[in-house]
């Protein structure tokens, strides 16, 4: 399957990255070799086949509802770039 | 027996147990000379990324306190190397990523707490393909590792740190993680064992998720004994990871038995008669399961015929993971912020571009790609239909074989900058430990040979969900048989002008 640079870009959008020119060239051919590779699934018919997205049977993995001792939060945003009064700064959201 | 002979950090971690209960060695002194190895041979290694003197020496002297108390574990002052992809309390936890260079943990992953308690004294972090994306450690963000065995060649990845620092003796025991063979194929390339549990056994909690259901952790050991005692040390179910499984945790040491008899071990063909299989690779398989035989182990060929969709399906399933798993890299709770951005959007894609190796990108895209609106079903739906087929063909395996033996990597280490232009080359040398991840089936390498050039080679060992102890008696005869004191790698301190740090 062929993916066209208008794809890439429009996929970098989502996953929020930027790609410069010359890096939307280079995906082109690489992801085009990958997805070629990839392709060859389709020589298998699977359409009586169940989907695993899970390779070990858990079911139901619940525990009791009760309060345990957490992180506090001047500890949880000790890495945050910028904190202030338990909050995280972001740039402006609306312009 | 203390050896007069041999350096204390030339030692295994049974033997090291044996020698601090009796008291002929000090856990500090051990931690101490780790230490001095490490500032001798790691400048051309690159093995870790962070050490931990301070805190290790005090682990240590609290090591020997209870030593002295009568209250000494297997681990307890026990040098252990953990990779940068395993939170760690108030050290420096990267992932090998520009994203996460500052990053400072403020708890323990399960893995961690356990080795402590333990008493087993935390060297450092080691060096990783960042994220846990790549198989040759090519691609962390700081540098390369290199193989002890030929510093021109990658020591495999992505626990490649981990591997190389055991090769060297610069920890006694290390801690890996494994993806789709990030454990066992650096192992092979280095020349130690190591072992990815079945999924579930060991808890992911405090694990930097790649691609949550294949992630695994497990040990990176100088021999088998201490793969199983380590194996004790971090199975077992923790309430904190909701897929690790409520299940009795065996003394692996007791698989350590001497015989084979009554065991079968299939060989798959699909890992054997395969062009790009190295010569001499394919002859040390082929040698160590011969010696197995000769232990009392019956060999049948078994085929596992969706073995060639495994590179394909896994390089859907991993990436779309990974991309999701990723998204929380935003430059908001934690990790690096392109300060200069004016407006939310800018600063998400700044951060990202700027703070992701461009191997992290691609997998991303790729990921993204295969998750998004109209390619769901013909990517991600469709690898998932083919990984229950994978999983199929090991369940009927695994009906009449108690193993699977096979090689690890069709080649041995190659040279550094080899494949790195190459993506999908790349990839295609994880063939035969992708199929074992995809199913969450347990899988070893241990040692097994050497190449021509001296380069070492690994034999995988499979089995079926949580039979682990069935690998080990298998590796540990194997181990015997061969004797155990191996070849060591021949570092001189120094001389081969590293890149250092």
């Amino acid at each position: 399957m062929k993916i066209t640079k208008d794809e890439i870009i429009h996929v970098a959008t989502l996953a929020r990255l930027n790609l410069a020119d010359t890096d939307v060239a280079l995906y082109e051919k690489q992801l085009g070799d990958i997805l070629d590779y990839i392709g060859t699934l389709n020589r298998l018919d699977t359409s009586q086949v169940a989907p695993t997205s899970h390779a070990i049977f858990i079911n139901n993995a619940f525990r009791d509802d009760r309060v345990k001792p957490s992180i506090p939060a001047d500890r949880a945003l000790a890495n945050a770039p910028e904190p202030e009064d338990g909050t995280f700064i972001v740039p402006r959201v609306i312009r | 027996m203390l050896d007069e002979t041999m350096d204390i950090y030339q030692l295994t971690l049974h033997e090291a147990h044996e020698l601090l209960e009796s008291r002929q060695i000090r856990a500090e002194e051990l931690t101490r000379q780790v230490f001095a190895r490490i500032a001798a041979v790691d400048p051309d290694v690159c093995a870790y990324l962070t050490l931990a003197q301070d805190l290790a020496m005090d682990a240590a002297r609290e090591a020997d306190h209870a030593i002295d108390q009568g209250k000494a574990g297997p681990l307890t002052g026990i040098p252990v190397a953990v990779k940068d992809l395993l939170c760690t309390q108030d050290l420096r936890t990267t992932c090998g990523s520009r994203i996460l260079e500052n990053f400072v943990p403020v708890y323990d992953s399960t893995i961690v707490e356990r080795l402590k308690a333990g008493g087993a004294v935390i060297v450092g972090k080691t060096n990783l393909d960042e994220f846990g994306m790549g198989s040759s450690n090519e691609h962390s963000a700081f540098m390369p590792t290199r193989n002890p065995w030929d510093l021109s060649r990658v020591p495999g990845g992505s626990s490649g740190g981990s591997a190389a620092a055991v090769a060297a003796d610069e920890c006694i025991a290390a801690i890996g993680t494994d993806t789709g063979g990030s454990i066992r194929q650096p192992c092979s390339h280095c020349g130690v064992v190591g072992l990815k549990p079945t999924y579930g056994r060991v808890s992911r909690f405090g694990l930097v998720a790649f691609a949550s259901s294949l992630d695994q952790i497990g040990p990176i050991t100088k021999d088998v004994t201490d793969c199983a005692l380590l194996m004790n040390a971090i199975s077992g179910y923790d309430a904190r990871d909701s897929t690790s499984v409520p299940r009795p945790v065996p003394d692996y040491t007791r698989a350590l038995r001497p015989g084979l008899d009554g065991l079968v071990a299939g060989i798959p063909k699909e890992y054997h008669d395969v062009s790009g299989v190295d010569k001499d690779v394919a002859q040390a398989v082929r040698t160590a399961i011969e010696a197995l035989e000769g232990l009392g182990l019956t060999c049948r060929q078994v085929s596992l015929p969706h073995t060639e969709y495994a590179v394909a399906t896994y390089y859907i399933i991993a990436p779309a993971e990974a991309s999701s798993n990723l998204a929380r890299y935003d430059g908001v709770k934690y990790g690096f912020r392109d300060a200069a951005s004016q407006d939310l959007m800018d600063m998400y894609r700044n951060t990202r571009s700027r703070g992701f190796g461009r191997e992290v990108q691609r997998r991303i895209i790729i990921g993204t790609y295969a998750l998004s609106a109209g390619y769901y079903d013909a990517y991600y739906g469709k690898a998932s239909q083919v990984r229950t087929l994978i999983m199929d063909d090991f369940r009927r395996a695994f009906e009449s074989c108690d193993v699977l033996l096979a090689p690890v990597a069709p080649t041995p280490a190659f040279k550094l900058g080899s494949k790195l232009d190459d993506p999908l080359s790349m990839y295609l040398s994880d063939i035969f430990t992708l199929p074992a991840s995809l199913a969450g089936i347990p899988g070893m390498s241990v040692p097994c040979g050497f190449s021509r050039d001296g380069l070492p080679i690994g034999l995988q060992i499979l089995a079926e969900h949580f039979a682990e102890e069935k690998i080990l008696q298998v590796a540990y005869n194997l181990e015997q048989a061969q004797g155990i004191r191996q070849r060591k790698p021949t570092l001189q301190p120094g001389s081969n002008g590293g890149p250092g740090r």
